[in-house]
Parts: structure tokens; sequence; C-alpha cells
């Protein structure tokens, strides 16, 4: 697993935000258009792309996506 | 490894009872206009019914039973069993089966309990009611699944109250020398996740103080009581999309059948994102795979006879068919089960 295509797939579970705002320090909660469904949607995405389960905690817990990153590299 | 094989019960008919009163999600106050078309986009709920305050799960599962008798044209002094499976009984004590018991007019002789799942609750109820039948050689036997659940979420909890509707629903199973393939289960736990479905108070472990009755705002559109439903949808999803597939694949791996040989997958319905991600994880073709989330939501227990009588009624009651269904959640619980149903007794779903 690679930072960069872990923002890319991270990244294409929005719609509207703009690819030059995912970076890995962003704090992710404060974009505009988080919600909990895009969260489901990163959990999938996870799920499906690294085989990792991710918690309601673990996303509770991680601000940043390098944080969410390091996370599943862990339990990878 | 909980497997469980019962090859002489079959399922003789199914009915299921609604409130008439419908709520659409657009209607929903505590949400932007956005928000609420996102919301129905992605969890496929656009209707639900809503039981009035006077209708409880065990009203809307007798409405079922008693129609179900009468079609069947069972003799109620005939059935041995009835099981109710709900989260929503009429009192904390006694078991709500008892009462149904009389209120049916079963015979005295007629064993009675209740179990206290969910989602679940259906594939629980259908391996408690073929065990206990096939060890006792019962002839007959009801088993009740629903619940009320709009009753115990909080209106201002956005995480909870556009989910959920209410149903009641009767399944009658009888004896037989010639099942076919019988029905086999696949049952599983992990307490583990407990507090992800949870009334925390109202039980013995917190009773209902001052505390638990007031309305405390956990986030921005989700405020609630400790009398209410809790939900964390992301150990939810997590979980449903990770067990549900795998309990599901567990069982064909079983009884050694693949998705092309099941005419249809019954599955609870959760919501339409994870239901679909659940899907996609099988490899099960759309139309083998029914929904009933459009028009009721997620009815807890009742979700799997429900969708059955709701889309499959005329080819339940003409041919016979494979079925696959599985339910999963509040516990944490899952279980799956596989039967052959063959012309089964199935009226339309009633209205109340």
């Amino acid at each position: 697993m690679e930072l960069n295509s872990f923002i890319e797939n991270f990244a294409a579970q929005f719609d509207d935000t703009d690819v030059s705002e995912f970076t890995p320090s962003v704090n992710f909660k404060d974009l505009d258009e988080w919600s909990s469904l895009t969260a489901l949607s990163v959990i999938a995405m996870v799920d499906e792309e690294y085989d990792v389960k991710l918690s309601g905690n673990d996303i509770r817990e991680a601000n940043t996506i390098e944080d969410l990153y390091q996370l599943i590299a862990n339990k990878n | 490894m909980a497997f469980i094989n019962i090859s002489d019960v079959r399922m003789a008919g199914i009915a299921a009872c609604i409130p008439k009163q419908s709520y659409h999600n657009k209607d929903y106050p505590h949400l932007s206009t956005e928000e609420k078309d996102k919301l129905i986009k992605t969890t496929g709920i656009e209707r639900r019914r809503i039981a009035d305050d006077n209708t409880c799960t065990s009203d809307l599962c007798f409405e079922a039973a008693d129609q179900l008798i009468s079609e069947l044209g069972w003799n109620r002094t005939d059935i041995d069993l009835l099981v109710f499976v709900s989260q929503t009984p009429d009192y904390i004590i006694p078991a709500t089966s008892t009462i149904l018991q009389q209120r049916l007019g079963l015979s005295e002789e007629c064993a009675a309990y209740d179990i206290a799942l969910g989602c679940s609750g259906f594939i629980y109820g259908m391996s408690s009611v073929a065990s206990m039948m096939s060890a006792g050689k019962l002839k007959r036997a009801i088993l009740l699944v629903g619940d009320t659940i709009t009753k115990k979420t909080n209106i201002k909890d956005k995480s909870t109250a556009p989910l959920f509707g209410d149903a009641g629903t009767a399944t009658a199973f009888e004896l037989t020398k010639n099942s076919g393939d019988g029905i086999q289960f696949h049952l599983a736990t992990d307490g583990s996740g407990y507090k992800a479905i949870q009334i925390e108070a109202g039980g013995s472990r917190q009773s209902v103080d001052e505390i638990a009755l007031t309305e405390i705002e956990i986030q921005a559109g989700i405020t609630r009581r400790k009398v209410d439903l809790s939900l964390d949808g992301m150990d939810v999803f997590t979980f449903g999309i990770s067990r549900a597939p795998e309990s599901a694949r567990k069982l064909l791996e079983r009884i050694g059948k693949n998705v092309d040989q099941i005419d249809y997958f019954i599955f609870h319905q959760a919501n339409l994102f994870m239901n679909e991600k659940i899907r996609k994880k099988l490899k099960i073709p759309e139309e083998k795979y029914l929904y009933s989330l459009s028009e009721y939501g997620n009815t807890s227990s009742a979700t799997i006879p429900l969708t059955i009588v709701h889309q499959i009624k005329d080819q339940v009651n003409s041919k016979p068919l494979n079925l696959l269904l599985s339910g999963f959640g509040v516990g944490l619980s899952w279980g799956s089960a596989y039967l052959a149903t063959n012309n089964i007794v199935c009226p339309e779903i009633i209205e109340i």
C-alpha cells in the first residue's frame, strides 16, 4: 500500500471536493462534503481495496488522511 | 460451528401485516431537502409504515397469524408451538407469546416462548421452531416475528428515525415426511459488538431514571435519550458487509450449492448501500436479490418474511423455489437459512 494511491482512492469517495484539497495532512472531517455517508463509502473502499475492516472508532479517532493510512497499514 | 440441518419440517405458509399509516422520508423534519435526497438515494428508503400508539408488534403479528391460520384451514388446537421473536414485546414481563397463545385461541397444550433478537431474528426463530418440531415430532407450529421499532427511535435522531418501519409477520411450519431438501441453517454471534445497536436504559443494567429520560445532543442531527434506540452506523456497516456474505457463503458451501442454484436471495433489509455491497460480494444477479426497502424501510426482525410476501407472493404459492435467507445485525447476531419451498400459502399483505 502506498500513500499517494490511498489518497486517490480516498478522494474518489467524494463528488464535489477539489482533488487539490486531498493532502496527507488535511483534516478530512473538516471537508464540507464529509458526512456519515462518505464515511461508509470510505469503509467500503478500504474493505474492497485493502481487505481491512475499519470500525466507527477508527474513523472517529483519525484526524488526517495520513492517520487513516497509517491505521490501515498497521492493520494490513 | 452452529450448522443445523432439519429434514422433516416444511414451511406451510407466510403472512405479513403492516400499519396503514405511511410516512415519506421527504417529510422528515430534521434534514435539509438536499440531505433528504441524499439519504433516500443512499438508503433506498422512501416510505415507511408507522404503528399508532395503540398498535403493538403483537397486534400486527396477531392479524398476520389469524389470517394465515384461517387460510391454511388449520384447526387451532392442532398447533403445538408458538414462538414470538421481537425486541418490542408488549411488556417486560410476561413474555408476549403467552398472550398471543390465548388471543389466537390455541390449546393450553401449546408450548410458547419469546426470543429477543432483531435483524437475525427470523433465521434464529425458524431454526428454533424447526429444531423443536423435529426433536419433539410436533405437527404444527407458528412463528411470529416482528417489531414496532419506530416506538423506540427518537424523531430528532437522523441516524435511526428515517431508517425504520414497523411490521409483524406469521410463518407456519408443519412436520412432513417429504420435505425435499429440508431446512439448513448457519447461526453465529459476536457479543463484542453489543453496543453497536442498543437501547441503553430500561433493562436491569440501567434503570429508567431522570437522566435516562433526558434528551442529549450527541452531534448535529443526532439527539436522543438513553431509552431510545442508538445505532453506530459505521460499526454496523463494517459488520454487515463482512459477516452477511461470509455466512451465506459458508451455508452454500455446507449444502454444496452455488448462487446459480438459488432462485431468490432474501437478506435482511438494512439499507440499499449496505445490501448492494453484500450482493456484489456474493456476485448475486440483481433479479435474484429482493428488496422491500423503498416501500417499508428497515422493519428489523420482520424484513425477510415481509420482503418474501411483498415480492414473490405469487411465486411461493404456485411453484417450488430454492431460497437463501440471511439476517444480520443487533447483538451482534447473524445467520442464514436455505430452504426449498413448495406451494406455500401466502395471503396479500394485511393493513390495519
